[in-house]
């Protein structure tokens, strides 16, 4: 037996497959049984038969800083399965849905009356200051009043097992290529364990999102002409953007390939001559979206494109302005939304959090920097944060300044003990931190992927999950036990 | 599928740089073995090289000496001049770096091992030693690389647009190599380089690895008016002007909205099908072959602005 399950610590966390006294949880037993079936060799071996496949398939994520000729390495993966009942999932999902509703009615009402600052659940200073606002975008009436069509929300599990969303990546979050990938691999590599589980499929993503993006088209169609929008081959996510695009049957375009005519419609340059475009998955962050309007020196846009958006004649998804919302600030307010525009209480936690916009909390904030974690408002990536307890005091110092500058940009939250699950590091199985990132799409109707992107911290002891910073990934399993 | 025209641009670039990359190998390795046989003072040396390569103005600038060794470098590894073998094989492999999705992945690795290569292993191709098994491992690899995308990519529009490249390329470069050799090289009247005439313009086929087939073909020994007709107009051996031309047509017939490039074409082909090579001196041989090249300039823009410069003004009425 190649597994010395004896040793698998999970002293002081929650571990998402085995429980402290090295039992399995419920449901996980099959997938131990035959983990313990396995030799040294024949795991040794899975686990390169994943890296082949991975290599085969060409799954690749890009990193900016090495020069060209590797620009591409392969995707961390790693082959012990993360597990989820469908009990369990069920409720998240709700708590996604209701969330994703939420926010997409938050941001229509910044955009248009703005009740929710008239009737004083959400501070007007807030917006006075987000970055993410774009004032462009005010009284603009999108498709189905839907802004935020692909959201990816990060759940993390604390010691005492509950799930908390740890933010909403409203801009372009990414990662679900992997998400659907990662399922390749297990099938081919552990197509035996599908034989013994029911495990809900992932791989109609890639139909739902063009039916969510088709059904954003100017005007009813049959086939509308849906293109991908991607910064180009060195961004970090080009391997999703023409993932996506090929999963899709849409077309990958970089801004050039673009151009808005004299009609305000936005068309393809095709060998063919110009083609038009309906609706635009647009990989590029607002700024950088349309030279006319934002940053006047981007490459990577489309001039006119705005002005297509605003006369319906182009979809646009995510909707540009959508990240008003994501803004680790705006953030501390769903719950407050979700009772203000849905009636209810909020299914899915927010981790805590103390604004530091409210003096009270801000003292509090500056009087335990050892102890929390600061976040500023619009970073992503895991950029630009403070982990108090890794702190140093000259860290601490210097993130006190920049707090007491300008106390909107920042919140902050106590560290919490991410969940773990068995890793296979070198030839043992230790446990390893795990975050998941589902996504959720939003048109006329609402989808939430089962289950979705697991991503693990494979340094011993590190919460960093980000791949850019060393994380891998898993694939995630929504089982059914009530089939069985 | 549409096409987008910028990876038609793309792949088109693609083509032709790994078809430069070629046949600069090949120009290199057979002026080595032609200076090997001629009396050392009637060589031409290294210089019409470069006149083959329109680099004149550049080459100068960058070295004293038009040795040997200058030009060898300037045209295998020197990434100062945009057409010298490591940057035509650089350029091949970034185009192609960004249309991934539209060739075979196959051909990508090789292109991109090909790269690695012939950059590792540079400093073989300046030795007199390595230069010939260099440039072979060079001539061979993008001879496979066209193989591997002829037999492996769908015979689509894309495709169309690597064979306008590569004949396009090929074109040019043979008539290159008939107008250095004929004009520059061989005065009509030079008496101390008559005898050697015939070596000159079968190191001229050689250089298009055309000797075997031009004895297969014209059954005739190797006389300049014969090579020159061999080269241009016969239709059969695919780096012969009419054949590449040929090649370009049938490709450009399959694309849309082709009235433009295709004109121009097919009169470069009337023109080449009705030269009377034997008729010519030396002069007028120039002149035909500047013609030519212009003609091919101006095929090579006009692709250009059907396909690759696509302005507003030419919406298609129907977009599904």
């Amino acid at each position: 037996m190649a597994v010395d399950w004896q040793n698998y610590c999970t002293e002081g966390y929650f571990d998402e497959l085995i429980l402290n006294n090295d039992k399995a949880r419920n449901g996980i037993q099959p997938l131990v049984d035959y983990l313990n079936s396995l030799s040294q060799e024949d795991l040794q071996e899975r686990k390169n038969a994943a890296e082949v496949a991975i290599l085969a398939m060409g799954i690749t994520f890009t990193v900016y800083t090495e020069a060209e000729g590797s620009i591409d390495r392969a995707w961390p993966f790693d082959i012990i399965p993360r597990i989820l009942t469908r009990k369990e999932w069920d409720g998240i999902e709700r708590g996604l849905r209701q969330r994703v509703k939420a926010l997409n009615l938050f941001i229509d009402d910044i955009y248009h009356e703005q009740k929710i600052i008239k009737d004083k659940v959400f501070p007007a200073e807030l917006l006075a200051d987000s970055r993410n606002f774009r004032p462009e975008c005010v009284g603009v009436d999108p498709p189905l009043g839907v802004w935020a069509h692909v959201c990816g929300s990060d759940l993390v599990r604390d010691k005492d097992g509950t799930v908390y969303v740890l933010e909403d990546n409203l801009r372009v979050p990414s990662g679900v290529s992997y998400m659907l990938e990662n399922r390749q691999v297990m099938k081919r590599v552990f197509p035996e364990l599908f034989e013994n589980y029911s495990i809900l499929p992932v791989d109609d993503y890639p139909s739902q999102l063009y039916n969510c993006l088709a059904s954003i088209a100017p005007c009813p169609m049959e086939h509308p002409v849906v293109a991908v929008l991607t910064p180009g081959m060195y961004n970090s996510a080009y391997f999703e953007h023409s993932y996506l695009a090929q999963q899709m049957g849409a077309e990958l375009v970089e801004g050039g390939d673009l151009v808005v005519a004299e009609d305000d419609c936005v068309y393809m340059r095709t060998i063919e001559g110009l083609t038009r475009v309906h609706v635009i998955y647009r990989r590029i962050d607002d700024l950088f979206l349309d030279p006319e309007v934002f940053d006047k020196e981007s490459l990577l846009g489309v001039a006119g494109l705005m002005r297509a958006w605003k006369k319906g004649n182009v979809g646009l998804a995510n909707a540009p302005g959508a990240g008003v919302a994501d803004d680790k600030v705006v953030y501390t307010y769903v719950p407050e939304m979700v009772k203000y525009y849905l009636g209810e209480e909020i299914i899915l936690p927010n981790v805590p959090s103390y604004r530091c916009v409210n003096r009270k909390e801000l003292e509090y904030v500056l009087a335990n920097l050892d102890k929390l974690v600061v976040k500023p408002a619009n970073e992503s990536g895991g950029y630009g944060i403070l982990i108090g307890p890794q702190s140093s005091a000259k860290e601490r110092e210097q993130f006190a300044r920049m707090i007491r500058k300008d106390p909107r940009n920042y919140m902050a939250q106590p560290l919490l003990t991410l969940s773990t699950t068995p890793t296979l590091i070198s030839e043992h199985v230790e446990p390893r931190h795990v975050d998941l990132r589902p996504f959720i799409l939003s048109s006329q109707e609402i989808n939430v992927t089962t289950g979705g992107l697991t991503r693990v911290a494979m340094r011993k002891g590190s919460t960093v999950v980000n791949s850019s910073q060393g994380g891998g990934s898993k694939d995630t399993w929504i089982i059914d036990l009530e089939i069985e | 599928m549409v096409m987008l025209s910028r990876v038609a641009e793309h792949v088109y670039w693609m083509a032709r740089y790994i078809e430069r990359a070629e046949n600069t190998a090949r120009l290199i390795s057979v002026n080595s073995n032609l200076l090997l046989d001629l009396p050392r003072k009637v060589r031409p040396g290294w210089l019409p090289l470069i006149a083959i390569t329109a680099s004149d103005e550049l080459f100068h600038s960058l070295y004293s000496d038009a040795d040997e060794r200058s030009v060898i470098k300037f045209l295998i590894s020197d990434t100062r001049n945009p057409s010298s073998i490591l940057s035509s094989l650089q350029s091949a492999r970034e185009n192609a770096r960004t249309i991934r999705d539209t060739t075979p992945r196959e051909g990508w690795e090789r292109l991109n091992e090909l790269y690695l290569h012939a950059t590792a292993q540079a400093a073989a191709g300046l030795s007199q030693k390595k230069r010939f098994s260099y440039l072979k491992s060079i001539i061979f690899s993008t001879q496979q690389i066209t193989g591997l995308i002829a037999g492996t990519m769908n015979h689509d529009a894309s495709y169309s647009f690597v064979c306008l490249g590569s004949n396009l390329e090929r074109a040019d470069m043979t008539t290159r190599i008939i107008d250095v050799r004929s004009a520059n090289l061989i005065p009509d009247q030079d008496e101390a380089l008559q005898p050697f005439e015939n070596i000159q313009w079968m190191s001229v086929l050689k250089s298009l690895t055309a000797y075997q087939m031009y004895r297969r073909a014209m059954q005739s020994a190797i006389r300049c008016s014969e090579v020159l007709t061999f080269l241009l107009k016969n239709p059969e051996f695919p780096r012969t002007v009419y054949h590449c031309l040929g090649e370009a047509q049938a490709h450009l017939e399959s694309l849309p909205h082709n009235d433009l490039p295709l004109r121009s074409l097919l009169n470069l082909r009337r023109i080449v099908n009705d030269v009377d090579t034997h008729a010519m001196n030396s002069k007028d041989l120039h002149a035909f072959i500047d013609n030519l090249q212009i003609g091919l300039g101006q095929l090579h823009n006009q692709i250009c602005a059907s396909y690759f410069r696509v302005e507003t003004g030419q919406q298609q009425i129907q977009s599904q």
